[in-house]
């Protein structure tokens, strides 16, 4: 044990309370691994369902692949996929170079309104969907905007450069800013400074925030609803229409294949923050 | 050579410019703003304004002509029916911001100040993973549980206890919507209590205090910040949370965000009516925040 000195001490003035009887564990750790119990439970429920081969009832009736198979002849499904991860691709990779330019000006000039500017990038975060949604919605009709794929970019980036500002925002604060300044010092002109010195400083932040709002965009269902119009049909609308009548097995098993897909855009997401916090220090 | 590249650029922005000089000084700065802020006016600013004049609109319904301005539709909004409908967004929303600290305050005690410290970041990581995960889908694992025929009650029933009727009812909806944002709270309070002082808590325990004062007296004004911050956060999400009412609260949860949906999306369609819900919500929003600045944390860079 490395336990520091006072903790040590304390420790020292337990013990010294022979009649004290002390469990093994404290009531904080059994509760936690009841809450993370509470967190994990319901995605394993829908993980072993899906293998199940009954239809309706809650008891196991089998082992069963069939969920898989009509998952994976279901051409809508498909379909929506290919909608959400067009809409998602196409909307952070603009608002990646959008968010991040946004951020850098930011970050570099002082001007009049900056507050507001700034107020304003941060509302996405804050305004709940459902207001963003109808709000787009009433502005394209009046427009007289034809909804389409298109619109439901457009609405995606909104949030979508939000929040890659935000995080770029945050690591461009723990940045050195004499790097910059050295390489124009040198002779840099504010192009190479910026693309040769900057970017590759904020990569991390960049990939971060990018997955984090392509991770969004995939979940969005309100903004896509008051944006997609008929012909547009990405995977959440899909998965609500489909589930908002009740327990659906191939859902389940969609369920499981989406939940090990965001899994691994979680751990990648981990690992370049844990990278992105290794080189800010 | 007409300014050699050493010269610091304070220096060069201070001598008066000429009209071609000024011209480019403002292309880097335009460059790096200007594309995002015309996206954020053209599809947030004018939009929102947009929906606080026809929210000004009484009775507009799609492809009407705008009518006279007038408060009708906020007149509306006072019909007992729609009152009982902000009433139970408010408990809603109110409920699981309690819940979620009730329940999030001793994990994210245990995980910053209480397990082994090489294991924290991963037992944090491995808490909040689930946000990673579609919020529909974790509604919808609920209703496999929930149901008359679930596992609750296959659970229930294997033990001896009558089959309980869930889903479909608020308790659901509180279930739900603790379930998915507790992550958020955990978050949040971890990350204030990470900073907590130690030798505070010792210094309390030295001079008599015991665990419940201690707990009282000091870890909870330390943390009250993040508790404030992550009660806004919450609060905020659940307000206008539209999923997990829709799928587990069924037609005795309508909550405000689903109010708002049916006049756009659903049956009803009162663009007016609808408008002034979503301001309502905008305000109800504005106004979490600015009570959380004003008596909170004086840094809202925190909370970003």
């Amino acid at each position: 044990m490395t336990a520091p000195p006072t903790a040590a001490k304390s420790a020292a003035a337990r013990s010294a309370a022979p009649s004290r009887f002390r469990l093994p564990f404290t009531w904080q750790g059994v509760f936690s691994l009841g809450m993370y119990g509470f967190m994990y439970v319901p995605i394993l429920v829908l993980a072993v369902y899906s293998f199940n081969a009954s239809r309706y009832g809650a008891r196991w009736e089998g082992f069963s692949l069939r969920w898989y198979q009509s998952l994976f002849n279901d051409r809508r499904i498909f379909a929506a996929l290919q909608d959400s991860l067009t809409i998602a691709l196409v909307a952070v990779g603009i608002s990646s170079v959008l968010g991040t330019l946004m951020a850098i000006g930011l970050a570099k000039y002082r001007f009049r309104g900056k507050t507001l500017y700034r107020g304003v990038s941060y509302l996405p975060l804050i305004i709940p969907d459902i207001a963003i949604g109808v709000a787009t919605l009433v502005f394209l009709a009046t427009a007289g905007i034809a909804l389409n794929l298109w619109t439901v970019i457009a609405a995606h980036m909104v949030f979508c450069l939000a929040y890659i500002a935000v995080v770029v925002s945050s690591r461009l604060k723990g940045l050195d800013p004499h790097l910059e300044e050295a390489a124009l010092d040198l002779g840099a002109n504010p192009q190479q400074a910026l693309i040769k010195v900057l970017l590759p400083q904020l990569l991390p932040a960049i990939v971060s925030g990018g997955l984090l709002s392509f991770v969004l965009s995939m979940d969005d269902l309100l903004i896509s609803s008051f944006t997609a119009g008929g012909g547009v049909n990405p995977l959440p609308i899909e998965i609500f229409s489909r589930v908002r009548t009740g327990v659906k097995p191939d859902v389940n098993a969609l369920s499981v294949v989406l939940i090990m897909a965001s899994g691994l855009i979680a751990a990648f997401s981990e690992y370049f923050r844990a990278y992105s916090d290794r080189t800010s220090r | 050579m007409t300014a050699p590249p050493t010269v610091p650029r304070e220096i060069a922005l201070a001598a008066k410019p000429s009209l071609g000089q000024r011209l480019g000084q403002l292309i880097e700065p335009l460059t790096l703003l200007l594309p995002s802020g015309v996206w954020l006016v053209l599809f947030l600013v004018i939009p929102t304004l947009l929906i606080a004049e026809i929210s000004l609109v009484p009775g507009l319904r799609p492809g009407d002509v705008p009518g006279a301005y007038g408060l009708g539709n906020y007149l509306q909004i006072f019909q007992p029916v729609y009152l009982r409908v902000l009433f139970r967004s408010l408990n809603f929303a109110l409920g699981t911001t309690g819940l979620c600290l009730i329940v999030g305050f001793p994990v994210a005690y245990w995980i910053a100040l209480m397990a082994p410290k090489r294991w924290r970041t991963l037992l944090l990581v491995v808490f909040i993973l689930p946000l990673w995960t579609s919020s529909l889908l974790r509604a919808y694992a609920w209703i496999t549980i929930l149901r008359s025929s679930g596992l609750l009650n296959v659970v229930l029933q294997a033990v001896g206890i009558p089959g309980q009727n869930i889903l479909n009812s608020p308790a659901a909806v509180y279930v739900g919507m603790t379930y998915s944002f507790l992550p958020y709270m955990v978050l949040i309070l971890y990350s204030s209590l990470e900073k907590l002082d130690i030798r505070l808590l010792e210094a309390a325990a030295d001079l008599g205090a015991n665990p419940a004062q201690r707990f009282w007296q000091v870890t909870v004004p330390q943390t009250l910040p993040g508790i404030a911050a992550g009660g806004l956060l919450v609060f905020i999400t659940s307000l206008g949370d539209f999923v997990v009412p829709t799928l587990l609260g069924g037609a005795s949860s309508m909550t405000i965000a689903r109010l708002i949906y049916n006049q756009f999306l659903g049956p009803t369609r009162n663009w007016g009516f609808g408008s002034s819900m979503s301001m309502l919500l905008i305000l109800a929003v504005s106004l979490a925040i600015a009570l959380l600045i004003r008596y909170g944390d004086r840094n809202p860079e925190n909370y970003s």
